[in-house]
């Protein structure tokens, strides 16, 4: 029950963070990445803001034994440079710099009540869903 | 269609900052990773997982999609969401980033926030792949067709 707290806490924290740094707003989005057009850098700023947060408060954090609430930390093991890698990683920049919306921001945006967040996130949930039942993973 | 917007760069950084704490809070007590788009793909597989999995899994996004109504309930302005796409570039785009972070294993906030600050090979090359990938693809459908 206190992970499930704590989870929404930090889901609510994250939204609040992509409002006020703005990334809620696909135009801002593709605004930092048109830097042949009217370029805005602010996402720059929230890249170097959030990681920045993550690289000393991990640090502390991953020092000690366990989670708070979970028995042991969940980090990623793989260390492969593969094929897989790239080509999703550069699916997944085609289709954020088409409209703007990655995962977060989409769904963020869809508490708005924006309809372009909603059909984006049905897609965007297919898209999860069908790979993961595809590959049985 | 281009909407302009300000360069901001205090609320940027701010608002970074909140997204980082939010990353090192579901480290230090749920022991996750802060991936959106590990913690929704985790919701719509195959794979069986237990109770608590689903729910933690259900509460975070459920705190991502509430932020607004709580920024509106304390501000009274809710935040701009401004997209001037058709219906069917946003599906198309929508399906693309939903299977291409499920075989990239990531997203912005899992390769570009919490793997660069882990220092991870693996997200570092991912971070560089979707960011040039979305370069082009703007300068494309902004400055080509």
């Amino acid at each position: 029950m206190k992970a499930v707290l704590s989870a929404l806490v930090a889901g609510l924290v994250f939204g609040l963070g992509l409002i006020v740094s703005g990334m809620v707003n696909p135009a801002k989005v593709l605004n930092f990445l048109d830097i042949a057009g009217q370029w805005d850098p602010s996402l720059a700023f929230v890249m170097a803001g959030a990681a920045g947060t993550v690289f000393i408060g991990y640090r502390f954090v991953l020092k000690r034994p366990a989670p708070v609430f979970a028995e042991r930390f969940n980090l990623p093991a793989s260390t492969r440079l593969d094929a897989r890698l790239v080509g999703g990683a550069a699916m997944f920049g085609i289709g954020w710099g088409l409209v703007g919306f990655c995962p977060g921001p989409a769904l963020t945006a869809l508490g708005t009540g924006a309809a372009p967040a909603l059909i984006f996130v049905a897609a965007m949930l297919a898209g999860m869903g069908g790979w993961r039942w595809l590959v049985r993973d | 269609m281009e909407t302009p917007t300000a360069f901001t760069p205090l609320s940027a950084l701010m608002g970074g900052v909140l997204i980082g704490l939010s990353a090192v809070m579901l480290m230090a007590l749920n022991g996750r990773i802060a991936g959106i788009a590990g913690i929704v793909g985790g919701l719509l597989g195959p794979a069986p997982f237990s109770g608590l999995d689903r729910y933690w899994r259900l509460a975070f996004v459920a705190g991502l999609v509430v932020a607004p109504g709580i920024w509106f309930a304390a501000t009274g302005a809710m935040p701009a969401v401004a997209v001037t796409d058709s219906w069917p570039l946003l599906l198309v785009a929508g399906l693309i980033v939903g299977v291409g972070t499920q075989i990239g294993s990531g997203c912005t906030s899992g390769h570009g926030v919490c793997g660069l600050a882990r220092l991870s090979p693996r997200s570092l090359a991912a971070t560089a792949v979707f960011m040039a990938a979305a370069l082009v693809t703007v300068f494309v459908t902004r400055h080509l067709v």
